[in-house]
């Protein structure tokens, strides 16, 4: 049951805001908000369901926000020059497995911390998105505003549109690719103990290297859901994407130090995120930069719970060493 | 009885070139080649009292991400890493700014560097006590940092008209700029601090092996949370210095992605990321290496941007060369070819 805490703890955090929220405007408590947290924080969700993989395995994917400008930007370019949406998506995505899937290989391969592995990836991929345009580009396909259009109309007044509905299929694929299949059980033998995981007959090279085309393959979903949410490519969009991707996971209990954690708890992070946005908004008078500060605090107040956790855990004899 | 114990297999204590090689000569290619693009690179003229010139601009840009780089090569070594450098320059640039035009001098400096310091010792009290990863750990002050630097210059750029602020950019000594200068002096200290006392064999120690260390008697909490304290007032002074050049504070971008700049430095400077043996000045030369390519695109006339693409390719080399595992690799497909 240990476990589960710290995803008792998130979504218990999240329903708490939500209801104060609720208390103080009214107005909080309407399927229009919630379809407009789920949209607005789509591309951040699509993103940080690959960063938890990659957390869980306990290594870290810095290179997200820089994937998702230079795919927004590349689809601008690229349909703005006639070349059909389907087709550009398809090629960005395949970009960014590649891209990613090179990233693991130098991780693995080479044995150097992912952390720097992916800074270079960062750089590179956002000198990348500058090198196919400096500007910011619109894009005015019709196909795009029909998509950004479709949407579900909810009881009350919310539409619930298809990139809210990409982020919340994408999250079901993840939760689906962590609990049921031989992948994600890998993903979390790895970030257990990389050696035992190794031993038992994991295969390290080829989860390790998946691993990180997933992520990539993730943040250029979420390149495409930007495209659809801004409808325009800007090699500047998107920084530090990846810092709140990384607090979202955090937030939603992952262990930083990888082996545990839930694709579930990840959009409950996100949401805690998107709440604090929407009540900056709501209130009107706090400045914006409050958020950050608030991600902070919260992120200390999880990391030091989970601490806490991890302590109990290795007085009492049941957690592994430490990583 | 002869109490000589067996020679100590630690290395002497001052170690030169062959070591720092490779970094030279990779700082002397750069400026080669921004000779090569702007032929007068190397022009130096003296101007009311102070040096001029591409050359020295490389020096004198370099510094902010050189003090940063003195104190990362600490924390590095002790197999940490800190990410909140920048946000700390945005806090120490936003408090600065602020308090310069109605505050003595004096008062100003002490508050920036207290800042600088209370910073560090935020984020070795995380690691050293709460044993969160350095990375996690300095995460919180990388995101609430800036946060709290716009909310005290309430999100708009605070300028000042203070000189002694200004001197911190502007200044000379002997006509070199003062960044310059103060870099020098820190560079100087830390090497004192380090070099000259037990200091830099605990640092080794602990990031070698923070539990062999604190049971051979090092004071493995002191040494850390003293590492990310330096980190701190070399970040608190760089903030100083950039807040100097534009005269004023900007928290938005000030100290912005330098983190990864001074990390970058230091991996370049052959600090190994997993902690232990650190090399303080070839740390500088990284900076330095850093700087100049930046300089040199820009004299090239390519877009800016351009810098990304040849960062990711810098990192990328050093990784190939550093590589723990390349050797491992290299024997794996001989022995597989044969």
């Amino acid at each position: 049951m240990r476990r589960f805490l710290p995803l008792l703890l998130t979504v218990a955090v999240f329903l708490i805001g939500f209801a104060a929220c609720t208390v103080q405007f009214p107005a909080f408590a309407s399927t229009r908000v919630a379809a407009n947290l789920l949209t607005d924080n789509a591309f951040l969700g699509v993103t940080a369901v690959g960063m938890t993989f990659v957390i869980i395995s306990g290594g870290i994917d810095l290179s997200v926000g820089s994937v998702i400008a230079f795919t927004s930007v590349l689809i601008a370019v690229l349909v703005g020059q006639g070349v059909p949406p389907f087709a550009a998506f398809a090629l960005v995505l395949v970009l960014a497995a590649l891209f990613g899937a090179g990233m693991g290989a130098v991780i693995h391969y080479l044995r150097m911390p992912p952390f720097i592995v992916t800074l270079a990836g960062m750089f590179l991929a956002r000198g990348a998105a500058f090198m196919v345009s400096v500007d910011a580009v619109p894009i005015n396909d019709p196909f795009y505003a029909g998509l950004y259009d479709l949407s579900f109309r909810l009881p009350g007044g919310g539409r619930l549109t298809l990139i809210a509905m990409i982020m919340l299929a994408t999250f079901a694929f993840g939760i689906a690719l962590a609990q049921f299949t031989r992948f994600g059980t890998n993903v979390y033998a790895l970030g257990g103990n990389r050696v035992s995981a190794g031993l038992m007959g994991v295969p390290i090279a080829r989860t390790t290297v998946l691993l990180y085309a997933l992520s990539s393959v993730l943040a250029a979903l979420a390149g495409i859901v930007f495209s659809f949410y801004t409808s325009a490519g800007y090699a500047l969009s998107a920084v530090g994407v990846e810092l709140d991707t990384i607090a979202a996971v955090v937030i939603g209990g992952t262990l930083l130090t990888g082996g545990q954690g839930f694709v579930f708890g990840t959009l409950i992070g996100v949401l805690i995120q998107g709440l604090i946005q929407t009540y900056i908004v709501f209130d009107g008078t706090l400045s914006s930069w409050w958020t950050k500060i608030v991600v902070g605090l919260l992120l200390f107040g999880f990391i030091v719970f989970q601490q806490t956790l991890l302590g109990l855990s290795r007085r009492s004899g049941l957690g592994a060493a430490r990583g | 009885m002869s109490a000589q114990a067996p020679p100590h297999p630690a290395r002497p204590r001052f170690r030169w070139p062959p070591n720092g090689t490779g970094q030279f000569v990779a700082l002397a290619l750069v400026f080669l080649a921004n000779y090569l693009v702007s032929p007068q690179f190397f022009d130096i003229r003296l101007q009311d009292g102070r040096l001029f010139g591409s050359l020295v601009d490389v020096f004198y840009r370099g510094a902010p991400v050189a003090l940063l780089a003195l104190g990362m090569t600490l924390v590095i070594a002790t197999r940490g890493i800190d990410l909140s450098v920048g946000a700390v320059m945005a806090i120490v640039g936003a408090v600065a700014a602020s308090l310069a035009d109605t505050e003595p001098f004096a008062l100003t400096l002490a508050v920036s560097l207290g800042i600088g310091l209370l910073c560090g010792v935020w984020n070795g009290f995380l690691v050293a006590v709460l044993r969160i990863q350095p990375i996690v750990a300095t995460l919180i002050l990388m995101v609430a940092g800036r946060g709290i630097a716009q909310l005290i210059t309430e999100g708009r750029i605070v300028t000042f008209y203070s000189e002694a602020l200004a001197w911190f950019a502007r200044g000379t000594v002997l006509t070199v700029p003062a960044p310059i200068v103060l870099l020098l002096a820190v560079f100087l200290l830390t090497l004192l601090l380090v070099r000259g006392t037990a200091l830099g064999l605990m640092i080794e120690a602990t990031g070698a092996n923070d539990r062999a260390a604190a049971l051979a008697g090092v004071g493995t909490y002191a040494t850390t949370i003293l590492v990310y304290v330096w980190s701190g007032l070399c970040a608190a002074l760089a903030g100083l210095v950039v807040a100097a050049d534009i005269r004023g504070a900007d928290a938005n971008n000030a100290g912005l992605w330098l983190e990864l700049d001074a990390i970058l430095a230091v991996v370049i400077g052959g600090t190994s990321l997993f902690g232990g043996r650190f090399h303080l000045g070839l740390a500088v030369v990284g900076a330095f290496i850093i700087q100049a390519m930046n300089t040199g695109i820009l004299l090239s006339g390519f877009p800016p941007e351009f810098n990304l693409i040849v960062k990711a390719v810098a990192v990328l080399l050093v990784l190939l060369m550093q590589s723990p595992a390349l050797q491992g690799l290299f024997e794996r497909l001989t022995r597989r070819g044969s």
